[in-house]
């Protein structure tokens, strides 16, 4: 017999989640609009046919999925009953920074009381699910439609199976007063499979600054898989800060689909500070003259972690500028995986694109793939790519000591100032200054997963072993 | 005796470089170091600050009356000892302030005395800009980042005088100054001297002896010291050359 809320079968995950979407199609559906079922329907037949990607395949060569996706899973089908406790869980107080919180514990949206709500500004925040019924123009225009049709199985099984997440909406000409932060904490003691489908629109001349926390909050193993449609209309700006924060024993594939029209300007920083296995898909369509996109990164692994970030600038058309950096430490035995593809298409004349992507390996047995990729069609377009392995620079090291610092400390200071620029990067004061605090804990091997949200870390930090806050003298 | 060099043998990589070399350094003095290119000059220097991969195979190096051979290069510092390097190092994301103010409280730390306020380590900041002549422009920057030749030089002195060590090794601080930043090191080197430090100051040339009167010079050649002298012999040299040594060594 089934359980009612909870099903979990003996079988790889891709048979289950097809078993699955067969048996309890109304359940999945039952929110729906029309045509979001339809995409459903679309969907699982895609998925039906190429299954979970795996390593096999070119883009997937040195990341190993099918360890995670031969693995057996829970997957909740249903909201289940939350007490009313848990949103101490998510309690986030950075000191002076103050946002507008929503928050998701295992994939599903907490707030039940007002699932959809309007800030006084006018912007639209809520449960994708309660949002498709209030907004289905908005989720015919774009729903579905950022992502492209033929990606892999992984946003192919979001779109059939997905059943909660987030959606914001930002009408033309706002901006938004706080900065808003979504905050998905996976507590649960199962293996949980989790999707969640966020879908965010920023009309034109709008502003919005977002916060993504991606974090567990004990050592229970799951499968996190997120798929998020970012929505830029003319003149808009965005700016996207992701944390990940996850255990030794989580998977989290995470794939954003960015569309940029004439003049927009955004901003992305991914930071990862800690998971078993994770995969970034982050896809910028540039298809408005004159947009821009900073592409930024910073991920620091130890252990056998493992991180795949993938990248795709698409230059579409003419006049638009793209910069991509992406920093890593790797320790340990960790591994680490970068693709920097940028596609200039026929018209795409007077593009500017540039991408970089530095990593310290701190370890003999820490590895990175790195992959530049350029593919242009424009002939009158700048494009550059850089890519750097090293070790701690051991002039410098001696150096630092020479000075009477520890090697602690010395290895310390240059894997910060390594790290600095992407940090220098947060243009949100409050976050910045948090940012960096955790950067240093996580250098120091002070930063677990927190028992609360990543940035509940309480009074900032004091004790430093050195202070190398540039602004400060 | 504030050093004592007995005997040293250093090796990089397995190949011998300095071979058997003798030398006392006590309080209040400046020695000079010469030689020719090649001869474990720089080793030398690297050696007493415990660089590593300069592997003491024979004798002794004693500091304070401990001797220090198996110590890390930060207890060295520690302990109040100091080089200038011939290269210094671009540390491109630290800045000159806070690269400082870690070294100067990491140091007092050592010797059991509370960190420096911020206030006061800005007015030491300060004091000591104005000794070298040094512009807060670059002490705003990264460690080195950007800096001339004659700056980064200037910048180890200036590191030097924020230190206050008791032993200070100049390893061809000279070399790519032109003469007003010559001076300038120099007149930061005098004003830094006193009856309690002790300067080892190696350099090819006679010139900077000049400005930084020494009280003994010794000369290097093939890892080891092969004549010691009053300054006059700095004059000897530049007078003679090098050449003489070979010949006089290899017969």
């Amino acid at each position: 017999m089934m359980e009612k809320d909870t099903i979990q079968q003996a079988l790889p995950l891709d048979q289950m989640l097809i078993e699955q979407y067969r048996k309890n199609k109304e359940l999945i559906t039952a929110n729906d609009i029309q045509y979001v079922s339809k995409l459903r329907e679309k969907a699982f037949q895609s998925f039906m046919e190429s299954g979970f990607p795996h390593s096999g395949m070119e883009q997937w060569r040195h990341t190993d999925v099918d360890m995670l996706t031969e693995d057996s899973y829970r997957i909740e089908m249903e909201l289940p009953d939350t007490k009313k406790d848990i949103e101490e869980l998510f309690r986030c107080d950075i000191h002076n920074f103050d946002t507008e919180t929503v928050s998701m514990l295992n994939g599903w949206y907490i707030d039940k009381e007002s699932p959809l709500k309007t800030l006084p500004e006018g912007i639209v925040i809520g449960s994708i699910r309660e949002a498709m019924k209030a907004y289905p123009q908005i989720f015919e225009k774009f729903y579905g439609k950022i992502a492209p049709q033929n990606a892999n199985g992984f946003v192919q099984i979001n779109t059939a199976m997905m059943q909660d997440g987030v959606f914001i909406w930002i009408p033309d000409g706002v901006k938004s007063a706080k900065t808003l932060q979504i905050i998905k904490i996976i507590n649960k003691e199962e293996q949980l499979f989790v999707q969640s489908r966020n879908l965010i629109v920023l009309g034109k001349n709008s502003e919005l600054s977002l916060m993504h926390c991606d974090d567990s909050v004990n050592q229970q193993s799951s499968l996190v898989n997120t798929v998020t449609e970012i929505f830029v209309d003319e003149n808009a700006h965005l700016e996207l800060y992701k944390l990940q924060n996850l255990n030794d024993q989580s998977g989290l594939i995470n794939s954003t689909f960015v569309q940029q029209m004439a003049n927009s300007n955004i901003k992305t920083n991914t930071l990862t500070f800690n998971c078993g296995l994770i995969r970034n898909n982050i896809h910028v369509k540039l298809d408005g003259q004159g947009s821009h996109a900073d592409v930024l990164g910073l991920y620091l692994m130890d252990k056998q972690q493992h991180i795949d970030n993938q990248i795709r600038i698409d230059h579409n058309v003419a006049n638009c500028t793209s910069n991509e950096l992406f920093k890593g430490i790797l320790d340990d035995e960790a591994s680490a995986v970068f693709n920097g593809y940028i596609h200039v298409a026929r018209d795409a004349q007077k593009t500017n694109a540039y991408q970089n992507n530095n990593n310290i390996l701190l370890t003999p047995t820490a590895t990175i793939n790195t992959m530049p990729f350029l593919e242009i069609y424009a002939d009158d377009v700048k494009c550059s790519h850089g890519a750097t392995v090293g070790q701690l620079d051991q002039e410098a090291m001696f150096y630092i000591r020479s000075r009477g610092i520890s090697a602690d400390n010395a290895r310390l200071l240059l894997m910060y100032a390594f790290a600095v620029d992407i940090i220098n990067e947060i243009s949100i004061e409050a976050l910045r200054q948090r940012i960096d605090d955790m950067v240093k804990k996580r250098l120091r091997g002070e930063l677990s997963v927190c028992d609360k949200c990543v940035l509940h870390c309480g009074a900032p930090e004091k004790d430093y072993h050195f202070d190398i806050d540039l602004s400060k003298i | 005796m504030l050093l004592n060099i007995k005997n040293l043998t250093v090796a990089i990589e397995g190949k011998e470089i300095i071979k058997g070399l003798n030398l006392q350094v006590n309080k209040g003095e400046v020695h000079a170091i010469m030689g020719p290119n090649g001869t474990g000059k720089s080793t030398l220097a690297a050696a007493i600050t415990g660089r590593e991969g300069y592997e003491v195979t024979e004798g002794e190096i004693w500091y304070k009356d401990q001797n220090i051979i198996d110590m890390d290069a930060d207890e060295r510092a520690n302990l109040g000892i100091f080089l200038s390097f011939q290269y210094p190092v671009e540390i491109p994301g630290v800045s000159m302030t806070n690269f400082m103010r870690t070294a100067i409280n990491a140091q007092r730390e050592y010797r059991g005395l509370p960190a420096l306020p911020a206030g006061e380590f800005l007015k030491l900041m300060e004091e000591k800009k104005k000794l070298v002549d040094i512009h807060s422009k670059l002490t705003n920057r990264s460690v080195n980042e950007g800096f001339s030749g004659g700056e980064k030089k200037k910048n180890e002195i200036f590191q030097m005088a924020l230190l206050q060590p008791t032993l200070a090794i100049l390893d061809e601080t000279d070399s790519g100054l032109d003469i007003d930043a010559l001076r300038t090191v120099a007149k930061g080197v005098n004003q830094l001297r006193s009856e309690e430090n002790a300067f080892v100051v190696i350099t090819h040339y006679q010139r900077l002896l000049e400005y930084i009167i020494p009280d003994f010079v010794h000369v290097m050649y093939d890892g080891k010291i092969v004549k010691s002298g009053s300054k006059n012999l700095a004059l000897e040299l530049e007078d003679k050359g090098y050449e003489w040594l070979k010949e006089q060594n290899q017969a």
